[in-house]
């Protein structure tokens, strides 16, 4: 694993590789759908992953601006971070 | 409108016999059935516990792992034994016929439902809030035809109709009637099931039709049905254009017979099947003296065979007691909405090789089905003309006829 990647996004590549049976190699942090010839009906699986995952209910509209795996970290990253902020929270 | 003289330029076959239609000819032929105990999770919760299920599928044989995220197994095997026909008729996917002008025409009776089944699962056993997304696309009855046109880049008519257990012959009825007419220059037509999943297993389980042990048609101490599972794939195109490309013609398909019992949702009618024999005869111009040999319907249930015998009778008159008649649900099982397809492809490999498969597991007659139906072993037998009956739950028949293609 390059240690310049943040575990998130790790998950995220991993999950978008798993969910579209691409080989893990071939999902960089900067790999946009278009990129690796995913198309919509790719997304709402890969979305539908990440919201089993990590347990988070990701809005129609946050998912229409999704085109990668930046935007979709960072708008993981958004759903998770009241959460981790909540109280009792580490 | 011209009328076309109308033939099966190839075939391809998965079914629990074999994944190629070789190998599912040469069973036929040995009369080695590919019945045997139910490879299923909880199959021991089932009061049946025979199936004709597929052995040895590797999907990944032929598709890579992204396509099968939307592939259920009823469009894999559809896809497999379509490609199959296509080779034998000496077809290529890429072939600029296939553009517009063919016709992709399938049957089946319950499309995706393994997928559906998993998706119950997850929500209703599992008590998961939902189901994957892929679930619609992978489920709809449609969703082979669709991967089909996709895969050989097919750009004509294509649509799945669904009448149960004759849903593919009505397929393939339909697709000579397009062909012969000229609204299509090819037809792939045909159907595939694939039942073996708990839930709906349960269903045909509570319809008490299933035999506990296997299927043995028209014979003693029968007990019900066994399913089966797979695909069967004809290419169907003019006689002329195919012996033109160099293909060879299996047979002609040479008339259809569609008829409904308006009767019974489950019990067959011997008026409504005679009549639909007797439409696919009159549809070819073929006489019922010229009938050598019927691939029966022959569900195996006490109900359905003497019901059939007597529609065979009825249809062909004296001729019943000189044509050969055969069940070969006894080797390949009850495959459902493939039947009829499967069944077809069982008549135009008897019609080439001279030889009438068998029905199997036959135990002795039935004072009730007084037909001569080639017990356990296959036999040589010149066909001219032979019929492939399908006879569908809610009394739809389909009987399609198929005669020696003249040279």
């Amino acid at each position: 694993m390059d240690p310049g990647i943040d575990d998130l996004t790790a998950r995220v590549m991993a999950i978008v590789a798993r969910s579209t049976r691409l080989p893990p190699g071939r999902v960089t942090p900067e790999s946009t759908f278009a990129e690796l010839g995913l198309d919509s009906l790719d997304a709402i699986n890969i979305a539908f992953t990440i919201e089993d995952e990590f347990q988070v209910a990701i809005p129609e509209d946050v998912l229409k601006t999704v085109t990668g795996v930046r935007q979709a970290t960072d708008g993981l990253r958004l759903l998770l971070a009241p959460r981790a902020g909540a109280p009792g929270s580490a | 409108m011209s009328r076309r003289r109308v033939g099966v330029s190839g075939v391809g076959v998965v079914s629990a016999l074999g994944l190629d239609r070789h190998a599912h000819w040469d069973a036929l032929a040995a009369g080695r059935a590919g019945i045997g105990p139910l490879r299923l999770e909880r199959a021991a919760d089932l009061s049946f516990s025979a199936g004709a299920q597929v052995q040895g599928w590797d999907p990944a044989r032929w598709f890579d792992q992204r396509a099968l995220l939307l592939l259920d197994p009823f469009a894999q095997y559809l896809i497999v034994a379509a490609r199959e026909a296509m080779a034998d008729a000496g077809l290529e996917p890429a072939d600029p016929r296939l553009a517009e002008r063919t016709a992709l025409i399938t049957g089946t009776g319950l499309g995706g439902q393994q997928t559906e089944d998993d998706g119950y699962l997850e929500v209703y056993g599992r008590g998961r809030p939902r189901v994957h997304p892929f679930t619609i696309p992978r489920a709809m009855h449609s969703a082979g035809v669709s991967q089909l046109a996709m895969a050989i880049g097919a750009g004509g008519p294509a649509f799945t109709l669904a009448t149960a257990c004759a849903s593919s012959a009505h397929a393939i009825g339909l697709a000579a009637w397009l062909v012969r007419h000229g609204m299509a220059d090819l037809a792939l037509a045909g159907g595939s099931e694939a039942p073996f999943c708990w839930g709906h297993l349960n269903s045909w389980e509570a319809l008490r039709v299933m035999a506990p042990d296997t299927c043995r048609p028209f014979s003693i101490r029968r007990r019900g049905m066994v399913l089966g599972e797979g695909a069967a794939m004809l290419v169907i195109e003019p006689i002329d254009a195919a012996r033109a490309r160099g293909a060879a013609v299996y047979a002609e398909l040479a008339g259809v017979g569609l008829t409904s019992d308006a009767g019974h949702i489950t019990q067959p009618a011997v008026d409504g099947v005679a009549r639909a024999m007797r439409l696919a005869l009159e549809d070819g111009g073929l006489a019922p003296e010229r009938v050598d040999y019927v691939n029966a319907h022959g569900s195996g249930t006490p109900a359905n065979d003497p019901v059939e015998t007597r529609a065979i009778r009825q249809a062909l008159g004296r001729q019943a007691d000189r044509a050969l008649v055969s069940s070969t649900k006894s080797m390949h099982g009850h495959m459902l909405g493939a039947a009829g397809a499967v069944e077809a492809a069982c008549v135009v490999f008897a019609m080439r090789t001279g030889t009438v498969p068998p029905t199997a597991n036959y135990l002795g007659p039935d004072p009730e089905c007084d037909l001569d139906v080639v017990p356990n072993q296959a036999r040589p037998h010149t066909i001219d003309v032979a019929l492939s009956n399908s006879l569908a739950f809610g009394g739809l028949n389909a009987v399609l006829a198929f005669a020696r293609a003249e040279a």
